[in-house]
């Protein structure tokens, strides 16, 4: 685009309506490769989605309107959909507050100034990186198979073998240290907020004599509850999420025990071709999320501090 | 803050050190088993010494199992991850410089919409968009993986690459402006060379994700010749009968190699990419 006698002089440009909307038109034009995107792959699939959930459809012969009875099905008719729900719950509400507890431990000790920190950062945060690929589900279900390292070296102190994936006792919780291990980027934005804390306010606060106690629950808990408030949020929802481990490593099983809602969902939309049914699950799903989200953002105002200007 | 002694810097290093060993073991175990005998890895599964040192378990396994070889899966993974980065690089810049720096009609709402689209699970928009690729006949083609990064497909990039245009003085804009550069202008020598490190970050995270991403693959990629190396494994995996689990482990450590080297070398901007984001 070259530039226009119109470009040139910008505040005559702003006042006409002429020239207002020839910006709109630059503008939309500039940030079109997001709109399309926006309407064609997430609207328009919304919209397409939200009406299948009304269908019965299995994509070889047209759609046909069945109301409610979708929504009927999952919500009465199906324990295996009661079932992934239960256990995704239970997933998301155990993994998510023990991988913010371990990475806000671990900021904390690693802001203490000691050298090596970025070093050991860097280590810490490796898992994060290649925790969801297939190799490291390869590498779970070798760890915890029953020949596999861990009941090895439980087999050296003279302790039994256990088959871990293989019972829905421990099957879940297998998923669920696979996924805490990956504590590395809420280890990293914890870290980055605990720098932004003013020393002042600790100095002040052994001034007064405050214990190192008091001085976490006074200073640096409150100080980085926005950052716990963005870490709680994004943590959630992936973990609402988890498909390719629980998919892998347990193909769902032992008996349902890891049968997340994504791979519930997957198996019902592309395995059976439910697709109506499926449609009908995903908005469930949302409207979970949707609740969990307010219900977050809503009592947020009760512990999240902001500092002024930093709303 | 307080002084510290020697002891509670002993207690320090040694618990940093034990812990960063456990967190690195299952990697460190996946790198020595991919080089033990199959009855190593069984026998003596949870030492990180092969006693005898396996190499072919890589010549093996890069045949792959069936008719398809780890190169094509490479290729592939390639492939589609290059052209991902490339759309995600493309799109997200000037998408973010139209939001952080020019003023339209229905911004609020609009920019409202693409912070939900970072909160919005995949599953909602999955089975409508499979039906879109599946009647335009885009199923088992990479179309349905590489297009929507060219259409601002992961918002996350977006948003990141607004607060760091913010950051950049306006008065740069305004002199341009003056010297007669257009809007587009404006984007292309201004910001866009400011922006690099930025790009950088979301260069990485793109290739990082899609280099993983299994999900997509799984609904799209059927036929094993255009499959990438998440499928390869999958295929791999499910087709191990008990005997060659040295050449599956060896093709695990390979496929994560890509990811190691592009850790090692930029790791800097990954660290700043999630501080900043994190933090807003």
């Amino acid at each position: 685009m070259k530039p226009t006698q119109s470009t040139l002089n910008p505040t005559l440009k702003m006042k006409s309506t002429k020239g207002s909307i020839r910006k709109d038109l630059v503008a939309y034009l500039i940030i079109s490769p997001w709109l399309i995107g926006f309407l064609g792959l997430v609207i328009g699939p919304m919209i397409a989605s939200l009406y299948f959930s009304f269908t019965n459809y299995d994509m070889l012969s047209p759609a046909s309107w069945v109301g409610l009875e979708n929504y009927k099905n999952v919500l009465v008719n199906d324990p295996r959909f009661v079932q992934s729900l239960k256990v995704t719950l239970i997933f998301v509400f155990v993994s998510t507050p023990l991988k913010l507890v371990f990475a806000l431990l671990l900021a904390m000790l690693f802001n203490t100034g000691r050298k090596g920190t970025g070093l050991f950062t860097t280590i810490y945060y490796i898992p994060s990186i290649i925790g969801g690929s297939v190799a490291i589900a390869v590498v779970w279900r070798q760890l915890f198979g029953r020949e596999g390292a861990i009941n090895s070296l439980f087999a050296s102190v003279g302790l039994d073998g256990l088959n871990w994936l293989g019972d829905p006792t421990y099957a879940l919780t297998i998923l669920i240290i696979l996924v805490v291990w990956q504590f590395g980027s809420p280890l990293i934005i914890f870290l980055a907020g605990l720098r932004q804390i003013p020393l002042e306010l600790y100095e002040a606060a052994s001034v007064d004599g405050a214990s190192s106690l008091t001085r976490f629950f006074r200073i640096t808990l409150p100080m980085l509850t926005p950052v716990i408030f963005f870490n709680l949020i994004m943590q959630t929802i992936g973990a609402f999420m988890t498909f390719t481990q629980a998919f892998l490593i347990t193909k769902g099983g032992p008996m349902d025990a890891t049968n997340f809602y994504a791979v519930y969902l997957y198996e019902t939309a592309f395995e059976y071709l439910r697709m109506g049914y499926a449609s009908a699950m995903a908005w469930i799903l949302l409207v979970i999320i949707g609740v969990i989200t307010l219900i977050l953002f809503a009592t947020s105002k009760y512990w999240v501090h902001y500092e002024g200007g930093n709303k | 803050m307080k002084k510290r002694t020697i002891r509670a810097d002993a207690i320090y290093y040694t618990f940093v050190v034990l812990f960063g060993f456990v967190m690195l073991y299952p990697i460190l175990w996946l790198i020595a088993s991919s080089l033990k005998s199959q009855t190593e890895i069984f026998g003596n599964a949870a030492s990180l010494w092969p006693s005898e040192f396996k190499w072919e378990n890589y010549l093996v396994g890069w045949q792959g199992f069936g008719r398809t070889g780890f190169d094509v899966y490479f290729l592939n993974s390639a492939f589609v991850t290059t052209f991902v980065v490339i759309g995600a690089i493309l799109s997200s810049s000037i998408v973010a410089y139209g939001f952080a720096r020019l003023q339209f009609r229905f911004k609020k709402l609009l920019f409202a919409c693409l912070i939900a689209t970072v909160m919005l699970p995949v599953q909602i928009t999955l089975i409508p968009q499979y039906i879109m690729f599946h009647n335009i006949g885009w199923v088992n083609t990479f179309y349905p993986l590489i297009v929507p990064a060219f259409l601002g497909g992961t918002p996350f990039f977006i948003f990141l690459l607004i607060q760091f245009i913010r950051g950049i003085p306006r008065e740069l804009d305004e002199a341009a402006i003056i010297d007669g550069c257009s809007t587009f202008g404006i984007f292309w020598r201004i910001i866009l060379p400011l922006v690099k490190p930025a790009l950088v970050t979301v260069a990485i995270f793109a290739f990082m994700w899609t280099w993983d991403d299994f999900l997509g693959p799984l609904i799209y990629l059927n036929s094993a010749d255009i499959q990438t190396i998440a499928l390869g494994l999958r295929n791999f995996m499910d087709a191990e009968s008990g005997t060659s689990w040295g050449p599956l482990l060896a093709m695990s450590s390979l496929s994560l190699l890509p990811q190691f080297i592009i850790f090692l070398f930029f790791q800097k901007y990954l660290v700043e990419g999630i501080a900043t984001t994190g933090l807003k």
